[in-house]
C-alpha cells in the first residue's frame, strides 16, 4: 500500500467523560488505569492518546467492540465530540480551532455522515430525505422547513421559510438516488422501505453533499448478514468511481477486512494496530489483536501480492540455458522464469529439470523445452489462486499490473499463509 | 388535650400583607391590564358572534364533516352530528355556542402561549427542573384559587374566566411540548448537527416535526381541560352551559342541571374524537408511512 497525502490528522487525541476531564488528563498521561481513574475520580477515559492518520482516496476501518471507544473518535472528525486534549487536523486545518460558523461550514460542505440506524426523517420521502443534506446550507431553512401544516405555518410567520424549491438540489438527489439504486422509491416514506433501503437512502443523502470525507458510523451494522454484504459491494463500487476519503467504523473483522485499506483496531479507547489488512493478520501486534484474527478466512483477504516472494528470471531470446542454471545456483531458489520482451513469462527453468538430466544445453530460444508456468494477479487473494497452486509444480508467478513478472509463489508459501497462527 | 400548634409567625399579618400588596397591584394596574386583554375578548366576542350567526344545521354539518375527515367513519362522525343536534334540542343550543366559543378561544392561546414555553424547557435542563414543580403545583392547586385573583384585577366577566381557564389548561401543552422535543430520536438530531443544521434549522426541520405527535397530545389534554373549567368559570361570568349548571345548583333544579351536564359531555367527546383522530393520523404519517 502506497503512502498517500493524509487527509485527516488525528494527533494525541484524549477523550475523558466526567464532571472535570482536565483535572485528570494528567493522570491519565501519565498512565492512570480505567478502573482506578473511574473510583478515585469519577472520571471515565473514553479515547487513550490516539494518533492515526487517514490517507486521501482511502477507506480508513476503524475497528473495535463495544466500548472501546470508535464511535466516539469517529465523532471527534466532525466535533460532534470535543476531545479533552490533542489536535484534529483536516487538509492540515486545526478542526478544533474552528468557530461555529467555520465549523458548520466544514460539516455542510467538507464531511457527511452515515448512521447506524439511518437517521431519516420519518415524515420526508425519499428524495426529500437525500435532499435535506443540502437545504440545511440555506440558512433561511429553505425545505426543510415544511410549507404546509402547523409548523410550516409557525415557521413562516418568523420568516423562517424561503419556499423556493432547490431544482439544482433535486437534481443532485436524484443522481445519488439513482446511485444507490433507489429508483422507483423517490416519492416513498422511510418506513415503508426494508433496512438496506433505508440504509441506501442515508449513504444517498451523505454523497449528495459531494463532501469529500465520508464518516460512516457502524453504517452496515444494524443490516442482515446478506444485505450487508450487498452494501458492503456497493460501497466500494461507489469508491471506485468517486474517490472519498472514507472512515468507517465497526465492530466486524471481517467487513473492516473486506473494505478497509487501513485498518485501525482500538480497545478500551487505545490504539493497538493499524495498518493495511494482510499487517493485520499476518503480524497481529498483540494477543488481543491476534485473538481477534484468529477465526477470519484468510484466504478471502491475504492478497498474492502481499506473500509474494522475489524470484531470478531471464529472457526468452537472450538467455541461453546455461545462463539459466548460473542464476538458479547464484539464487536459493529452485526456479527461475523465463520471461519474453515484455517480461511476461513463459515459462521456467527448474532445479528438477537439471536432477531428472533433461537436455538443458544452447539457447532457450522458445518455450518448447521449458516448464509450464500458471500465473496469477498480484492483486487476486489466496484463495483465488489456491487450486493454481495445487496444480502447478512450479511456483505460481505473480504479474503486476501490467502483466509483467512481480514474483512468485511457491505452494509451501500459499498453505502456510492460509493456515498461520501466531506464535 | 392535644397541645396546640405554637404560633410562630403572625399569620394574620403576612396574609394582611399578602392581600395589601394586590390590592395595591389591582389599583394601579387593572385598568392597564384590561386595555392589554381586551383583544382576546375581541377574539372570544368575534367566535361566539360567528358561531350562533351560523345556522344550526350549518354547524352540525361542520362538525360530521371534521368528524368524518378525522376520523375516516361516517358511523362515528355521524355519532358526533347527533350529539350536536341533541345539545340543540334539549334548547341548550346558545349556551352551548358561548361555551364551544370560550374553549376554542382558550385552548388556542393556551396552545400559542404553551408549544413556545415547552421548546424553551425542552432546550435547558435548568428551565425543566424549575417548570416542572411550577407545572405541578399549577394543576394541583384547587381551581377556584385561580378564580379570585382574577375577579379582582378584573372583575366578574369574560377576561377573568377565559384567563383563568387558560392558566388551567395550559400545562398538559407546555409538557408535552417539552417531553415530546426531548423524545425525539437522538440519532437524527446528530445526523443534522453534522450535516451542519444551526439550532433553529434542528427546531424547526427536526425536532418540533418530529415531537408532533406528543404536541398534539398534549392539545388534546388541553382542549379537554378548558372543557373541564367551563362550569367553574361560569361562576366569574363565563356564561353558556356551566352557568345552568350553576342555575341548577342555584333553584335545585336538578333537569336542568343534568341536561346542561349531559351538552358539556357531548362537547367533550366531539372534541375528543376529532382531535385524538386527528393525533393518531399524524403518528401514523411519521411512523408506519403515508
Amino acid at each position: 500500500m502506497t503512502q498517500q497525502e493524509t487527509k485527516i490528522g488525528i494527533e494525541s487525541v484524549y477523550k475523558i467523560f466526567g464532571p472535570d476531564p482536565s483535572s485528570v488528563l494528567d493522570r491519565v498521561k501519565d498512565g492512570a488505569g480505567k478502573q482506578e481513574l473511574l473510583e478515585e475520580t469519577g472520571h471515565t477515559i473514553g479515547i487513550r492518546d490516539v494518533s492515526l492518520d487517514i490517507g486521501v482516496g482511502n477507506i480508513f476501518v476503524v475497528m473495535g467492540l463495544s466500548g472501546s471507544g470508535k464511535s466516539t473518535l469517529i465523532r471527534h472528525i466532525n466535533r460532534l465530540i470535543e476531545p479533552t486534549d490533542g489536535r484534529i487536523l483536516v487538509d492540515g486545518e486545526d478542526v478544533l480551532r474552528l468557530d461555529a460558523e467555520a465549523l458548520r461550514h466544514l460539516r455542510r460542505y467538507k464531511m457527511s455522515m452515515v448512521f447506524q440506524r439511518f437517521a431519516l426523517l420519518p415524515h420526508k420521502t425519499v428524495i426529500e430525505n437525500v435532499m435535506s443534506g443540502l437545504q440545511i446550507r440555506d440558512e433561511a431553512g429553505g425545505g426543510l422547513i415544511p410549507k404546509g401544516g402547523p409548523v410550516g405555518g409557525i415557521a413562516k410567520r418568523l420568516g423562517l421559510s424561503s419556499g423556493t424549491a432547490n431544482a439544482e438540489a433535486r437534481d443532485r438527489a436524484q443522481a445519488q438516488v439513482d446511485l444507490v439504486g433507489l429508483q422507483g422509491f423517490e416519492n416513498q416514506y422511510p418506513s415503508q422501505l426494508s433496512g438496506g433501503m433505508q440504509q441506501r437512502v442515508g449513504l444517498a443523502r451523505a454523497l449528495a453533499t459531494d463532501a469529500e470525507v465520508l464518516l460512516m458510523d457502524e453504517a452496515f451494522s444494524a443490516l442482515d448478514p446478506l444485505i450487508r454484504n450487498d452494501m458492503q459491494d456497493q460501497l466500494i463500487q461507489i469508491q471506485n468511481e468517486l474517490s472519498k476519503t472514507i472512515v468507517f467504523i465497526t465492530h466486524d473483522l471481517d467487513e473492516a477486512l473486506r473494505i478497509g485499506d487501513h485498518i485501525a483496531i482500538l480497545r478500551d479507547g487505545e490504539l493497538r494496530q493499524v495498518g493495511p489488512p494482510e499487517e493485520i493478520l499476518m503480524a497481529p501486534a498483540d494477543d488481543y489483536v491476534s485473538r481477534f484474527v484468529k477465526d477470519v478466512n484468510r484466504g478471502r483477504v491475504i492478497t498474492v501480492g502481499s506473500i509474494a516472494a522475489e524470484y531470478p528470471a531471464v529472457e526468452l531470446v537472450a538467455a541461453s540455458f546455461a545462463d539459466a542454471l548460473g542464476k538458479l545456483e547464484a539464487s536459493e531458489r529452485n526456479t527461475v522464469y523465463v520471461c519474453d520482451g515484455d517480461g511476461r513469462p513463459v515459462g521456467a527453468v527448474t532445479t528438477k529439470m537439471a536432477q531428472e538430466g533433461r537436455d538443458l544445453s544452447g539457447p532457450i530460444a522458445d518455450d518448447s523445452k521449458l516448464d509450464p508456468v500458471q500465473t496469477v494477479d498480484s492483486a487476486a487473494v489466496i484463495e483465488d489462486m489456491l487450486p493454481l497452486a495445487m496444480k502447478s509444480e512450479v511456483p505460481v508467478a505473480v504479474l503486476d499490473g501490467q502483466g509483467a513478472l512481480a514474483g512468485g509463489v511457491p505452494r509451501r508459501t500459499v498453505l502456510s499463509a492460509l493456515v498461520r497462527r501466531t506464535e | 388535650m392535644a397541645q396546640e400548634f405554637p404560633e410562630l409567625l403572625n399569620m394574620r399579618a403576612v396574609r394582611i400583607g399578602i392581600d395589601d400588596s394586590f390590592n395595591w397591584v389591582v389599583e394601579h394596574w387593572s385598568e392597564t391590564l384590561e386595555e392589554i386583554f381586551l383583544p382576546i375578548v375581541h377574539l372570544l366576542r368575534a367566535i361566539e358572534n360567528f358561531l350562533l350567526w351560523m345556522p344550526w344545521y350549518v354547524v352540525i354539518a361542520i362538525i360530521v364533516a371534521m368528524g368524518l375527515a378525522a376520523t375516516r367513519s361516517k358511523w362515528v362522525a355521524l355519532g358526533l352530528g347527533v350529539m350536536t343536534f341533541l345539545m340543540g334540542f334539549f334548547g341548550l343550543w346558545e349556551p352551548g355556542m358561548k361555551t364551544i366559543a370560550l374553549m376554542l378561544t382558550a385552548t388556542f392561546l393556551a396552545i400559542i402561549v404553551g408549544i413556545p414555553m415547552g421548546i424553551v424547557m425542552s432546550r435547558s435542563d435548568r428551565v425543566e427542573r424549575i417548570a416542572l414543580p411550577v407545572l405541578d403545583i399549577m394543576q394541583t392547586m384547587p381551581i377556584f384559587v385561580y378564580l379570585i385573583p382574577f375577579v379582582m384585577l378584573f372583575g366578574p366577566g369574560k377576561i377573568p374566566a377565559l384567563l383563568a381557564t387558560i392558566v388551567f389548561a395550559v400545562p398538559p401543552v407546555i409538557r408535552l411540548t417539552n417531553l415530546g422535543i426531548r423524545h425525539v430520536d437522538r440519532e437524527v438530531v446528530e445526523a443534522f448537527t453534522a450535516f451542519g443544521a444551526t439550532r433553529r434549522q434542528l427546531l424547526f426541520g427536526v425536532q418540533v416535526p418530529l415531537a408532533m405527535p406528543t404536541i398534539m397530545a398534549g392539545i388534546n389534554q388541553t382542549t379537554m381541560m378548558a372543557l373541564s373549567m367551563v362550569v367553574i368559570a361560569s361562576m366569574i361570568g363565563a356564561g353558556g352551559l356551566g352557568y345552568q349548571v350553576l342555575q341548577g345548583i342555584q333553584r335545585l333544579e336538578i333537569s336542568r342541571g343534568l341536561l346542561a351536564g349531559l351538552a358539556i359531555v357531548f362537547l367533550a367527546v366531539i372534541f375528543d374524537r376529532i382531535a385524538q383522530a386527528y393525533g393518531k393520523r399524524m403518528q401514523q404519517h411519521l411512523h408506519l408511512g403515508h
